[in-house]
């Protein structure tokens, strides 16, 4: 993870094109600057990148689906409960699946665990769209390679 | 029809929390009923999910961008619920 950056997942751990599932990792920095002010003397990862390691994993599992023909956005959350509070240093577990995918917008529920531990969970709704532009497109393969994108999943 | 309008019509209040009795077979779903395009995406997993299809929502918009339809055509309800029959209809027969 790079909070500042906003790469809030480090690596696919399983992508299942026909259950429609999708699982990565990601490890949570122990120094960040937003640790510095989330809050001052008491670092958590505020919720917002907890909803964001969601988005983006569901946004990966959807690429995969669309066969990176199309790009998702993110355009509601629902139902986004934070049950527990997650520190620096911990090693994130996040699994989305696909409730819907309906015309140009797809539904997803998404969970992030520790140690096997629900901390969070979401349903995401996206509206995805054609790529709209070759610098997103190549955007999104770059980040693919970092994080372990198995491009055989479909081919 | 009219059955498909009830669901309809309930799905729309329940989704938009709108009163139920002001939702009439001719009123527009934006221009009447105030049902922006995210609102709406709810209303079509609703309607997806009751109905068990798939509107071609990026095929309507994309006719009415086009000028090649009116929003009446498709989000006036009484034309809204006339398209989810066809569709149902269409699946019923294998064609969707």
């Amino acid at each position: 993870m790079q909070l500042e950056y906003f790469q809030l997942i480090d690596r696919i751990l399983d992508l299942n094109i026909v259950e429609k599932t999708i699982t990565v990792e990601a490890q949570v920095p122990t120094t960040s600057t937003v640790f510095e002010g989330h809050f001052p003397g008491y670092p958590i990862m505020p919720g917002v990148l907890l909803i964001e390691s969601m988005a983006q994993t569901s946004g990966w599992l959807l690429v995969a689906l669309m066969k990176f023909e199309r790009m998702p956005f993110l355009a509601a959350v629902k139902e986004a409960k934070m049950r527990g509070f997650v520190t620096p240093g911990e090693l994130l577990t996040v699994e989305a699946s696909v409730v819907h995918e309906g015309s140009g917008y797809a539904i997803t529920d998404a969970k992030v665990k520790v140690g096997g531990k629900l901390r969070c969970n979401a349903t995401l709704t996206f509206s995805h769209v054609p790529f709209p532009n070759p610098d997103l497109r190549g955007h999104m393969d770059a980040v693919a390679k970092r994080i372990g994108f198995p491009s055989q999943a479909i081919a | 029809m009219s059955s498909t309008f009830d669901q309809v019509a309930q799905i729309i209040a329940e989704t938009c929390d709108i009163p139920r009795d002001t939702i009439t077979p001719d009123s527009h779903a934006i221009d009447d009923l105030g049902i922006d395009s995210l609102d709406f995406l709810d209303i079509a997993f609703a309607i997806d999910k009751a109905f068990g299809i798939k509107l071609p929502l990026e095929k309507w918009t994309q006719e009415v961008n086009d000028g090649k339809a009116t929003t009446e055509q498709y989000f006036v309800l009484k034309n809204l619920c006339a398209r989810i029959d066809e569709l149902v209809a269409a699946k019923g027969a294998g064609g969707a």
